[in-house]
């Protein structure tokens, strides 16, 4: 398939993972940002591909999975809230929050629906004149755009019955705060191409100065991270710190400007909470007050209840780098997909659930290793 | 600059019990097995249940049978490929087919929404019976009720049919041994993607049609060319990964495939690319595998290709003593990955 098979190479792999063992001369410790990219890494086995010593840490970018415990809460009441109609994407349906989530809210009666794009939602307010209809929206820049335009649509059209429960949240603060945090290890980032692809590349430019480290804007296919990391090795060999970009099929320096500006329009930065990292000011992102009419957490008067994560999830740790799910004592016991204790378990883009898919016979293996070993010692 | 916060290890929440029935019960993968093992065998046990093939083998005088029963509630009722009536039909003799049975004669329930057009269900009726005639099986008996409107979705069909067993065939998950080849007939994913395309409104390039099929004959020539064959199943929801997990459980076995050698069409890569789905979870309607002794592989791989629902079969992996009830997969990039049962419904990623 064009577009795709020449991503997903053999030959091409191969040659990238000969060429990073030629270069790569240290142990650098590199973070993918996204969980698509991460996904694929794990997918794949690329990380089995690199040089001995060098290491994947698997970022904060996973928009279902650093999203607030109280968020899917206010989703779960305003879902069994008469006369609603909740939507939804597919994989916001599955993730708890303190006590329930959404599939079973709707096993319990609530109208919940799956949709793919914030527009099949405003659809459903057209279609549903008599009935409230919310988009629980969620995700990084790239997915706030469209429910950005979905309120501006709402607007336009004068669909009163339409509004958004959102939690977006950005990129670039989460970074700074991974990299300025103590006993940071990253030494290079890929920055998530799609992200890239709408607000371009000059906030990256600003952290790889701030922070002397190397960026590379990569893809999500194997050979986009594989040739991602060739050329962070690359910089990181020559003593470079620059902002590279991989994706040029889908990244331009300036990114969208059409997104850009109905982001700005719409939508105004906050300060906001991400599950597992905490509370990071100027982070998220939420409706101006010109569009208050369209703010669910406002038409609805949510209450605020904060919750604690559960406290022995260690994700704070594995989203930055700390630790890798296997070393969490509730890895694949009392912590799986099926019930999450927390955030990277939670979506198939979260690096514990790509591993608890794709790995789990590595980690039984290393756990049965360690036993025999305990045992004999 | 934020600080973050260093979690410390304590007790953990307790997470809700499961108390109520939620869609990915119904989803074939380990929320419908956990169903099977806490409500249905403790009140059903037999040792014909057990076994938790596709269909149960059962002695009669003079020989043994094969039953199965399968309801229907696919939306939409008619779709490219197929309709709720044909997958009634093809369903149940595929149960029985893929267990070496030969299916003989199915009975029929309709449960019916008020207020649906007697020329929609006409038309259900219609396909069934061109079905039957395909699959070379008669309608015996049925039954009728109707819901009130709102308390159905139009028509949902149940079915159930009984086959005849040929004389010494033993076929079953628990028969399946390491160093058995794995045949699979043919493109994964095609009906899944056509319904979720038909409900999503997407209109895809190519020719997306579901692969509704009877498999009975298909079966029947893999029995008569590899007499030493363990096992087959069809790949129905789920798709293959929830049929190999399956097996490897059951007879405790590990199960490593091949991505390069498993079909999947450029229509249904698409489709599952703009999803985000993977094509092993998806569910088909004329798909099967079967566990052949490495001996009689090449025999049972010409067997199916000769047959025209076989045409593309391939051998797509091996049974392997090793890391038992797990199966794996060798990427295209010659690396291994585990292919895990799906936990409830596959649901689309975000981005």
């Amino acid at each position: 398939m064009k577009h795709l098979d020449e991503y997903r190479d053999e030959a091409l792999a191969r040659a990238l993972v000969d060429r990073l063992t030629a270069i790569a001369h240290h142990p650098w410790v590199l973070m993918e940002v996204c969980g698509g990219q991460t996904h694929t890494l794990v997918r794949y086995g690329i990380d089995g591909l690199l040089p001995a010593g060098m290491e994947m840490i698997h970022g904060p970018g996973c928009p279902v999975c650093v999203t607030p415990l109280e968020v899917i809460d206010k989703a779960i009441v305003l879902a069994k809230t008469p006369g609603v109609i909740l939507a939804s994407y597919g994989d916001m349906l599955r993730v708890p929050g303190s006590k329930s989530d959404l599939l079973h809210a709707k096993a319990e009666g609530a109208d919940v629906r799956m949709v793919y794009s914030p527009l099949d939602a405003l659809k459903l307010a057209r279609e549903n004149p008599t009935r409230e209809v919310v988009f629980f929206g969620i995700g990084f820049e790239t997915t706030a755009p469209p429910n950005a335009a979905a309120v501006w649509q709402a607007a336009r059209q004068g669909i009163g019955n339409f509004s958004l429960l959102a939690s977006h949240v950005l990129v670039p603060p989460a970074l700074r705060a991974l990299l300025g945090a103590p006993g940071n290890r990253v030494q290079g980032l890929i920055a998530p191409g799609h992200v890239c692809a709408i607000v371009g590349l000059e906030e990256y430019q600003a952290i790889a100065r701030e922070f002397h480290i190397p960026i590379v804007v990569g893809g999500f296919e194997p050979v986009d991270l594989l040739e991602a990391i060739v050329m962070l090795a690359e910089q990181l060999e020559q003593g470079r710190a620059e902002v590279e970009n991989q994706y040029t099929r889908s990244v331009r320096v300036t990114g969208n400007p059409l997104a850009q500006k109905m982001l700005t329009d719409v939508l105004e930065v906050c300060d906001m909470k991400w599950r597992g990292l905490g509370e990071i000011p100027k982070s998220g992102l939420k409706l101006r007050a010109d569009y208050a009419a369209f703010d669910a957490e406002i038409k609805f008067a949510l209450a605020h209840n904060p919750v604690d994560e559960p406290a022995e999830c260690i994700s704070a740790l594995i989203l930055q780098g700390h630790a890798k799910p296997a070393q969490c004592p509730a890895f694949g016991t009392r912590c799986t997909p099926e019930r999450p204790l927390g955030a990277p378990m939670v979506s198939t883009e979260g690096a514990c659930s790509a591993y608890y898919q794709y790995r789990r016979h590595d980690i039984e293996a290393a756990q049965a290793e360690l036993a025999t070993a305990g045992g004999r010692a | 600059m934020t600080t973050l916060p260093t979690p410390a290890l304590a007790c953990p929440l307790p997470i809700p019990a499961d108390q109520l029935i939620v869609l990915g019960h119904g989803s074939g993968g380990r929320l419908s097995a956990r169903l099977t093992e806490d409500v249905f065998l403790p009140a059903f046990r037999n040792a014909a249940l057990e076994q938790l093939d596709d269909q149960a083998i059962v002695p009669v005088p003079g020989g043994r049978i094969a039953l199965s029963t399968d309801s229907y509630v696919v939306k939409p009722l008619f779709f490219p490929g197929g309709d709720i009536g044909e997958l009634a039909v093809f369903g149940t003799v595929n149960d029985l087919s893929v267990g070496g049975a030969i299916p003989k004669y199915l009975t029929v329930g309709f449960i019916l929404e008020e207020g649906l057009s007697i020329a929609t269900l006409r038309r259900i009726v219609q396909s069934m019976a061109q079905a039957a005639q395909r699959a070379g099986v008669l309608i015996v008996t049925g039954d009728t009720k109707v819901v009130e409107k709102g308390c159905g979705d139009q028509v949902f069909i149940n079915s159930a049919g009984v086959g005849f067993v040929p004389d010494g065939l033993t076929l079953g998950a628990r028969q399946v041994r390491p160093g058995d080849r794995i045949l699979l007939n043919g493109s994964l994913g095609e009906h899944g993607i056509t319904i979720l395309s038909q409900r999503e409104g997407l209109e895809l390039a190519g020719d997306l049609r579901s692969d509704a099929a009877p498999l009975n004959e298909l079966c029947a020539a893999i029995v008569a060319a590899a007499p030493g064959l363990h096992a087959m199943r069809d790949l129905t929801r789920g798709g293959l990964s929830s049929a190999l997990n399956e097996i490897a459980t059951s007879a405790q076995v590990g199960i490593e495939i091949d991505d390069r050698a498993i079909p999947v069409t450029d229509a249904v890569r698409g489709a599952c690319e703009i999803f985000g789905l993977d094509p092993l979870y998806v569910a088909n309607e004329g798909k099967m595998i079967a566990f052949v002794p490495e001996e009689q592989a090449a025999a049972a791989l010409a067997a199916m290709r000769a047959n025209p629902l076989g045409a593309d079969a391939r051998i797509i992996g091996t049974v392997t003593e090793k890391h038992p009830r797990m199966v794996t997969l060798r990427t295209r990039l010659g690396t291994e990955r585990i292919v895990d049962m799906l936990a409830q419904d596959q649901l689309p990623r975000i981005c």
